[in-house]
């Protein structure tokens, strides 16, 4: 007796990661109730050795991943079948390759378009090393009960309701793997189903014929006949033709061949499928159904005939009338499969609460978006967007007047660096020296970021807001700051003065002046600056103070309520406008310590006062 | 993706490009041709092709077709052979360029691609025939002594040899040696070319490759018609060799329309499959079917039921494309069938159907016909198209719900089926309709 084609012990080597195909292929496992996966290993050449987690019914399994199919087999003998899921580009070498293993029966090739030469090369080389070859672009073979490959079969439900669990009665070859699911569904509606079905791909050159799959089913005693659905294109057909006359095929045979319009369409069309076109007379669907006619072989009128043909053959090899046996009725389908989530998610029929909301940006689309405008709109300059408009877009969710944007880029410009001396530039320059990586020196810079260095903008909007909003004069504000014992944030400068003062500052305080609608805060502030600077000259309102007050007249001017300023401020959006723009200048320092590529930072220890005494116990 | 033939123009241009390889300094091949279209005239290659002032030519339709001595369609002598000057050409041209006419085989057309080549004065005793070509399980080799537009009627003298796919050189010279015609009268010569010829053929991935005839008496090889077919799957392969190869439909058949053109470079650009070939604008039927099986179903089905004149287009699309991908699909189909209203006031019919996918997700694409639907509903209600649909697959039925909601809420005409309904059933239901109506 030959053998199935595969039983419940096969196992296969998946080459490419396909994680949906090889999860679909252990579903199918699981309601067939085997006990070992039908993947024994994957091989994924631009990953690296692990393993890949895959559901086995309810609990997870990990399935061994490989660089080479050399290691896969090497690693599991018993695998018989390479399920080849490589694109046509490499589809060939895969196969080539594979076919060095003497433990590698089977070889299955889903690629579509691999060119001709390479394919009739590497059947012919298959023939040499007595392997099967089935594909290429195909979806595969099933072997009902016991083994299928990737894709075929389709869904979970259309493997039950096609009765795709157990053996039937039908040997099934097509070359199309969609109408393989197809007639399936037509067999199945008319019959017990099924005993073994393969697709054997829509190219030219199909690596196995359908002759040589039919003579095999022949000899399952399982099998009562075949149905065959070829195609317009090539002589395969005429080959079971000859398998039936020689004997070779004994049982009943069902076909049809598509594309009979083909000779009826005023133009001459390629089909789907690159071996869909009759370059002879006889490779014409329908002389090839007249022939098959004329052996034998049951060729129904029309597609449409074949339910009826398959309804009628299953009554007579059951050698019963056709009244007795009922029409199929369709069942209500209960998959046994626990539900996959992402998938019961997509259909609508769960659904869970989202853990995170976003109201900036969006990803899901065509093209990612910023507060719903195109990145491709906002990209170039002539689009008109500049990095101001991107905060504003980003950070507030509006696309602010450019008066607004361009002081959000001067307060970028200001802030972006102040000289190598700086508690935080120094932090990321020594990190940097110290060899670490760009990221870990920004963060260390960035870290130093806080109430003693650049933290003071938030507290400057802050405090002279509050003031301001309680109508305190520049006196009384004083006076609480004093109170709470908080230096007034924004005021000082270690050397700048009113005699002497800080050009930056006048130049933030001249832009407001001429593009702000109002300046009240501001005005505020310089108004407290008088009375710090009569009692010491270097109490000026220095740039952090300048930035963090001018950004409250900035909203203000944008009409935004004092709660949304109020809650701007809380959550750190200014100093956030300096974390951004110190961020330029400390990656220039780091960047200087790469080019520099000075050593190792040590302090000077005459530097360092060490004071250090015996350390008291404690009794 | 699949055999395509090439033109003999752009065949002898690439045989020109990689002699050296094959043939060495044995043989010699002076590429001497020029391509005319209605774009391109005489005028036009004067410039860069002095030879054409020089020497009397040869004129000929390059519009692959064969037989084109037999149709009378080979200008080599005004009274004698090898007589035709510059002039005599450009008037024969002139006559022709734009004509329409039917060939022996009863094709239709019009002609407007010519070749132009030099008068090539020889023994006809010396026209040789070579041609390679594909077959499952090995390449055939044929080659006669006597070649010519009579090959067919002296097939018997025609000697073949099969070569096996992975032939090596010495097995290779051995074969054909054995096989060169007998009274050729430098076998060996005759041999390395042959060798040279097949390697050529192989290495550049053609399916089908025909000298007739070719002489071969001195150093310089005269290739007096080629017929040359690639397969275009190799095409990433082949990339540098191959060059810009433009494709061309068969006489008779119009050159790819904007719709299909845009289908086919999406296709080649995608790693599903996107087919569309416009049959009839005027047809009444319009399939749009998932499945380069089940679209051919189809077509069998709407010519059986409808009559071919009525099956507006074929094509597919499967391997799961994106939604994007589908929309635009379905978007081209629907404007096609929306352009204009039917000639006989009847609705026109929209087929979207398809087997049971194995892993295209149903719901996914139908979302890209839904999206079409959105743009194309006031035309597919302006032009009454009535839509059926069949489907099965991975979620089908949020797929077929969806695709049923998304035509009622815009009011169109729209009829839905699964699994449990045949496949072409849809087919002889939207007939009834349309007989009723």
């Amino acid at each position: 007796m030959t053998s199935p084609l595969f039983t419940k012990d096969t196992q296969a080597v998946f080459w490419n990661n396909n994680k949906k195909a090889i999860q679909r292929m252990l579903d199918y496992d699981f309601i067939i109730s085997r006990v070992k996966p039908s993947v024994a290993a994957i091989v994924h050449p631009t990953g690296q050795s692990s393993f890949q987690k895959f559901f086995f019914g309810n609990h997870e399994i990990l399935i061994p991943v490989y660089l080479t199919t050399e290691e896969a087999v090497k690693n599991h003998p018993q695998a018989e079948v390479l399920i080849n899921f490589a694109s046509y580009r490499t589809a060939y070498n895969v196969t080539v390759d594979a076919l060095r293993f003497d433990s590698i029966k089977t070889i299955t090739i889903t690629a579509e378009g691999i060119p001709e030469r390479l394919t009739r090369l590497l059947n012919h080389k298959a023939r040499i090393a007595g392997k099967i070859i089935i594909g290429p672009s195909t979806v595969g073979a099933i072997v009902p009960g016991s083994f299928k490959i990737g894709n075929i079969g389709g869904s979970v439900d259309n493997i039950i309701r096609s009765k795709l669990r157990g053996k039937g009665c039908v040997g099934l070859v097509t070359k199309s793997g969609g109408l393989f699911n197809e007639m399936c569904n037509v067999i199945s509606r008319r019959t017990s189903g099924i005993v073994e079905g393969v697709a054997i791909g829509g190219d030219r050159y199909p690596g196995s014929s359908f002759a040589e799959h039919l003579i095999r089913m022949d000899k399952y005693p399982e099998v009562k006949f075949h149905v065959m659905l070829g195609e317009v294109g090539g002589t395969s057909e005429y080959k079971v033709i000859e398998a039936v006359q020689n004997s070779n095929i004994t049982k009943p045979v069902i076909a049809w061949c598509i594309g009979t319009s083909a000779q009826y369409l005023s133009s001459e069309v390629q089909f789907g499928h690159a071996g869909a076109k009759a370059n002879a007379e006889l490779e014409q669907a329908y002389a090839k159904n007249n022939a098959m006619r004329e052996a034998g072989i049951i060729v129904p009128e029309k597609f449409n005939l074949l339910p009826k043909v398959i309804k009628d053959m299953y009554a007579k090899v059951l050698r019963k009338k056709q009244s007795d046996i009922a029409e199929e009725v369709e069942e209500e389908v209960i998959s046994p499969l626990p539900e996959d989530f992402n998938e019961a998610f997509k259909q609508g029929r769960i659904r869970k609460p989202t853990n995170f909301v976003c109201t900036i940006s969006d990803d899901r689309g065509e093209e990612a978006v910023y507060a719903g405008v195109p990145i491709s709109r906002v990209a170039l300059p002539d689009t008109g967007y500049s990095i101001g408009d991107i905060i504003s877009l980003l950070w507030f969710r509006k696309r602010y007047p450019k008066w607004a944007t361009d002081f959000l880029e001067t307060v970028l410009k200001t802030v972006a660096d102040h000289g190598p001396a700086v508690s935080g530039a120094h932090n990321a320059r020594v990190t940097a020296r110290a060899g670490k990586d760009v990221v870990t020196s920004l963060t260390t810079g960035l870290l130093t970021i806080g109430p003693r260095f650049g933290g003071a903008i938030d507290g400057a909007a802050k405090y002279f807001k509050y003031g301001l909003d309680h109508n305190f004069t520049p006196r009384e504000f004083i006076a609480y700051m004093k109170e709470k014992g908080i230096p007034i944030p924004g005021i000082g400068h270690r050397i700048k003065s009113v005699k002497n003062p800080d050009l930056r500052v006048s130049e933030l305080k001249r832009y407001a002046r001429e593009n702000f609608y109002d300046t009240k805060l501001l005005d505020y502030a310089l108004k407290v600056e008088e009375k710090t600077t009569a009692k010491k000259g270097n109490l000026i309102l220095n740039v952090d103070g300048t930035i963090g007050v001018l950004m409250v007249d900035l909203w203000k001017g944008l009409k935004y309520k004092d709660v949304e300023i109020n809650q701007y401020i809380e959550g750190g959006t200014l100093n956030a406008l300096f974390v951004l723009g110190r961020s330029i200048g400390f990656i220039g320092h780091i960047l200087d310590e790469k080019r520099l590529n000075m050593p190792m930072y040590r302090h000077d220890t005459g530097d360092v006062l060490y004071k250090v005494s015996m350390a008291e116990e404690i009794k | 993706m699949a055999q395509k033939g090439i033109l003999e123009y752009d065949a002898k241009a690439l045989i020109a490009k990689v002699w050296d390889n094959y043939f060495g300094t044995d043989f010699k091949f002076n590429f001497k041709s020029v391509l005319i279209d209605e774009q391109n005239s005489m005028k036009n290659r004067l410039n860069s092709n002095s030879w054409l002032k020089e020497q009397n030519l040869v004129v000929k339709p390059d519009m692959l077709f064969g037989s084109r001595g037999k149709n009378n369609l080979v200008y080599f002598k005004d009274r004698e052979a090898g007589d035709v000057s510059l002039d005599k050409a450009q008037k024969w041209l002139k006559d022709k360029m734009g004509s329409e006419i039917t060939l022996l085989d009863g094709t239709k057309g019009k002609l407007t691609r010519f070749i132009v080549e030099p008068f090539i004065v020889h023994d006809p005793k010396k026209e040789y025939y070579i041609c390679a070509s594909a077959k499952p399980e090995c390449d055939i080799l044929y080659m006669s002594s006597t070649g010519g537009v009579e090959i067919m009627e002296e097939w018997d003298k025609v000697n073949s040899v099969e070569i096996p796919l992975d032939v090596d050189i010495t097995e290779l010279q051995k074969l054909i040696y054995d096989k060169v015609p007998q009274n050729i009268f430098n076998k060996e010569r005759f041999c390395n070319f042959a060798v040279g010829f097949y390697l050529l053929f192989k290495d550049l991935h053609l399916t089908y490759l025909e000298l007739n005839p070719f002489v071969l008496e001195n150093e310089e090889v005269f290739v007096l018609d080629t017929v040359a077919k690639l397969d275009d799957t190799a095409g990433y392969l082949m990339h540098e060799t191959w060059g810009e190869i433009q494709y061309h439909s068969p006489f008779g058949q119009k050159e790819l329309s904007p719709e299909e053109l845009m289908i086919s470079e999406m296709d080649e650009r995608s790693g599903a499959s996107l087919k569309l070939t416009i049959l009839n604008r005027n047809g009444a039927v319009w399939p749009l079917i998932a499945g380069g099986g089940a679209s051919v179903v189809f077509a069998d089905s709407i010519v059986k039921t409808y009559g071919a004149e009525e099956l507006a287009n074929y094509g597919e699309y499967s391997g799961n494309p994106s939604q994007e991908e589908t929309y635009h699909y379905a978007k081209t189909v629907i404007d096609l069938m929306c352009r204009k209203k039917d000639s006989k006031g009847r609705d026109k019919v929209l087929l979207i159907g398809g087997a049971i996918a194995n892993f295209t997700d149903v719901a996914k694409t139908f979302n890209g016909i839904i999206q079409a639907f959105n743009d194309m509903a006031d035309k597919l209600k302006d032009t009454g198209v009535r839509i059926y649909v069949r489907r099965g697959g991975p979620n089908y039925k949020t797929g077929l719900r969806n695709i049923r909601t998304a035509a009622k809420k815009l009011d169109l005409s729209i009829e839905v089926f699964g699994p449990e309904t045949h496949l072409t059933e849809i087919v002889r239901l939207s007939n009834e309709d349309m007989k009723n109506y």
